[in-house]
């Protein structure tokens, strides 16, 4: 009789190695630099490919099988938030800003960080980096694809989920994202890596993956918070990759620092630029709120973010060069951001409002050297303005930064009483800035940065020519249901309404 | 290098002023007044009079902030650019040399009742 | 030193994960926030799977980590037995 012996398994470290370097091959009948034509252009010199490793070692099996896992776990829980009303369950329908943001504005970044991956899994020569790229690939096209399933239940409900395709291609507010990662999809493999890898991924996502889908938890959102930790789960591996890119260039020739710490200060300012948007979600658009932009950043920004630059000394590394501006603009942003959402409010496929009484007690609480002493005055007129009668709307259209393509809202870092006005000449064309940190990103590179579509000029070109009627049926924006002040809109409305009929007989 | 790339790139500019349909961007800032979160765009043609630009396109804009009333145009300190700048009024955009996309800032020191906390 | 930290989801897979993470690094301090708990620990934390199966009463691959894991600082370094993150400076 037959003994049945248990096979002996594979370590981990051996499968990586059989199920990831042992699949490459190297060409015969065309040379490297023709099967691999962009990995050079950048300036990045590598001596051995081979010294790439993915530290989790996850190899494809495993991958189908975890990753399957954490599917079954989201469309259990997306089925019954459908079947139970969950869309009702929320702390108040104010919420359903920051998701329709979230729909507009991020989704269709995962979707294109995934178009990314898929490209830079062909472009490196590497076969670990292969791999990682290819998983990252498929994360990120799962992630689009779980946030837009997740929010579908919240769009047969309220308005403004209705367009967010068309929003984010043509909404002025979406064009922030949209030209971050348009930006980094037309750099080479390693700039990519280091923008949304690195940056984006390392230094930044903890934000917008930590504390807001901890947000959306306290806010009874369960649908958002399991396609929130659902993604979050890959974003580990994600960051992983990243700091591994980081590592892998400066230990591979000497001369790759000066092109990295380059990227590392422009990706890390386009990030600060992009999480801006984050940093008003939480601090305004939570009902309620675990904790405010400014000490989730001290968490994930200073102190993690620090520990990382501290650590990467060792290769010469140091801060980017924004990271004091960014600390200056802790206290400020997201004040300026609301009070612009607020004045464009015409202008937008969600709701914003003037903050309760209750809301600015926590503001200043949360920001006591700031929010009294600039902000609460000017929310306080608006105030005035509503009850009056003339409710604030700013008709003058905003002047945008041509480099991050945001509304020009922000001051100088030493006066929050000025608006920061950079400028610059170019073949005989002016150019304005934010800051400091996108002006230095437009002059290290103006030919690409000329070309940038800044959705307010456009509306005054062909083939809109003015129109703002015509603008808003371009950009699928309902007039009256998407737009305008969350007080009397019809989601406040039906959410009111809904909601006391799933509470009581009537 | 004006741009990383595998070969030589020239980029097209997208707002240059001849999509403008004849007209021009003019950004107006009034300093140190922030209920308006950036300077207006207002677009214009070039042969409009500067002055009224400011008064057809720039006052209505500038009605709710509680200053506007006692802005005089002729009495505030301008800017065009970063630089001091004295505006003629009855001239137009380009007889004053206001370019596509250019800044005008005025200021108004000693106005500025919403800001008066943060002095 | 720098702090590393690693948060899950706060539920019952994650539940034996974080006793046996405590257990095994005096240093850890557990932070419990609305659905996820992070462990944050100066310098160094070390995942063991021999603590965890003794909680679960079964085997356990390190990899199942990912299922409820929601972010990590620090280089990490995973092998069969264990699944380390350090700041090296």
């Amino acid at each position: 009789m037959d003994m049945t012996v248990a096979k002996k398994k594979l370590g981990l470290k051996e499968k990586y190695k059989l199920l990831t370097r042992d699949l490459g091959w190297e060409p015969t009948y065309h040379n490297k630099d023709e099967v691999f034509p962009y990995v050079k252009y950048e300036g990045i010199k590598v001596h051995d490919w081979e010294k790439w490793e993915d530290p989790f070692r996850l190899t494809m099996d495993a991958y189908w099988k975890y990753q399957a896992e954490k599917e079954r776990k989201f469309y259990a829980i997306i089925d019954a938030h459908a079947q139970n009303n969950g869309h009702l369950n929320i702390t108040d329908a104010r919420y359903l800003s920051a998701l329709k943001i979230f729909l507009q504005a991020i989704s269709p970044g995962e979707y294109c960080a995934g178009k990314g991956f898929a490209r830079m899994g062909r472009e490196f020569p590497g076969v670990g980096t292969q791999v990682a790229c290819q998983m990252q690939a498929i994360d990120e096209i799962r992630h689009a694809q779980t946030q837009i399933h997740a929010l579908s239940n919240y769009n047969k409900f309220y308005n403004g989920f209705h367009a967010f395709a068309d929003a984010r291609d043509r909404m002025w507010y979406c064009t922030l994202p949209r030209s971050f990662f348009d930006d980094a999809m037309s750099a080479g493999p390693f700039e990519f890596m280091i923008a949304i890898g690195f940056s984006f991924e390392y230094v930044l996502t903890n934000l917008l993956f930590v504390p807001f889908m901890s947000g959306a938890a306290y806010n009874g959102d369960m649908a958002t918070v399991t396609f929130g930790f659902s993604a979050q789960s890959d974003e580990a591996r994600h960051m992983t990759l990243g700091l591994e890119c980081i590592k892998f260039m400066l230990e591979q020739d000497p001369d790759n620092l000066p092109i990295v710490q380059n990227w590392i200060d422009k990706w890390f300012w386009r990030g600060f630029r992009l999480l801006g948007v984050v940093g008003t979600m939480m601090d305004y658009m939570l009902p309620k709120r675990v904790m405010s932009w400014r000490e989730a950043f001290e968490i994930y920004g200073i102190e993690n973010g620090g520990a990382l630059f501290k650590d990467l000394a060792r290769y010469g590394i140091r801060p980017p060069k924004g990271w004091d501006d960014a600390g200056k603009a802790l206290d400020h942003m997201t004040h300026q951001f609301m009070l612009a959402l607020y004045q464009y409010q015409f202008g937008t496929a969600f709701h914003s409002w003037i903050p309760s009484e209750e809301d600015m007690a926590w503001l200043s609480k949360k920001y006591p050297t700031t929010f009294d002493k600039y902000y609460r005055p000017r929310w306080e007129h608006i105030k005035k303005l509503k009850e009056a009668g003339t409710p604030y709307a700013n008709m003058g259209l905003a002047k945008l930064c041509q480099t991050c393509q945001i509304p020009t809202v922000f001051t100088e870092p030493d006066d929050p009483t000025t608006l920061c006005h950079r400028e610059v000449e170019y073949k005989g064309e002016t150019y304005h800035f934010c800051s400091d940190g996108c002006q230095h990103i437009f002059e290290k590179e103006p030919e690409k940065y000329i070309q940038g579509w800044l959705p307010l000029a456009a509306i005054f070109q062909a083939p809109l020519n003015g129109d703002l009627g015509a603008w808003m049926e371009w950009v699928s924006l309902a007039d009256g249901k998407d737009n305008g002040d969350f007080a009397g809109s019809e989601d406040q409305r039906n959410f009111e309404a809904w909601r006391n009929q799933a509470t009581s007989n009537q | 290098m004006a741009v990383t790339s595998t070969k030589p790139y020239v980029g097209v500019p997208r707002d240059r002023v001849e999509n403008f349909n004849g007209k021009q961007i003019v950004y107006v800032g009034w300093d140190q007044h922030m209920l308006f979160s950036t300077p207006f765009m207002i677009v214009v043609e070039p042969g409009m009079k500067l002055g009224d630009m400011l008064q057809n396109a720039v006052r209505p804009l500038m009605q709710p902030d509680p200053d506007a009333p006692a802005v005089d145009f002729g009495k505030v300190e301008w800017l065009k650019g970063k630089q001091p700048w004295t505006p003629n009024f009855e001239a137009s955009l380009a007889d004053n040399g206001i370019r596509h996309k250019q800044q005008l800032t005025f200021r108004t020191p000693g106005l500025n009742t919403l800001g008066a906390a943060g002095r | 030193m720098s702090t590393v930290f690693i948060a899950f989801q706060a539920n019952e897979d994650s539940r034996p994960i974080v006793e046996a993470i405590l257990a095994d690094n005096p240093a850890a301090v557990l932070d419990e926030q609305p659905a996820m708990v992070k462990i944050n620990a100066e310098g160094k934390l070390v995942i063991r799977r021999e603590s965890i199966e003794e909680r679960v009463g079964r085997p356990f691959n390190l990899q199942e980590l990912q299922v409820n894991l929601i972010t990590i600082s620090g280089h990490l370094d995973e092998d069969d037995d264990t699944f380390t993150l350090a700041w090296k400076n």
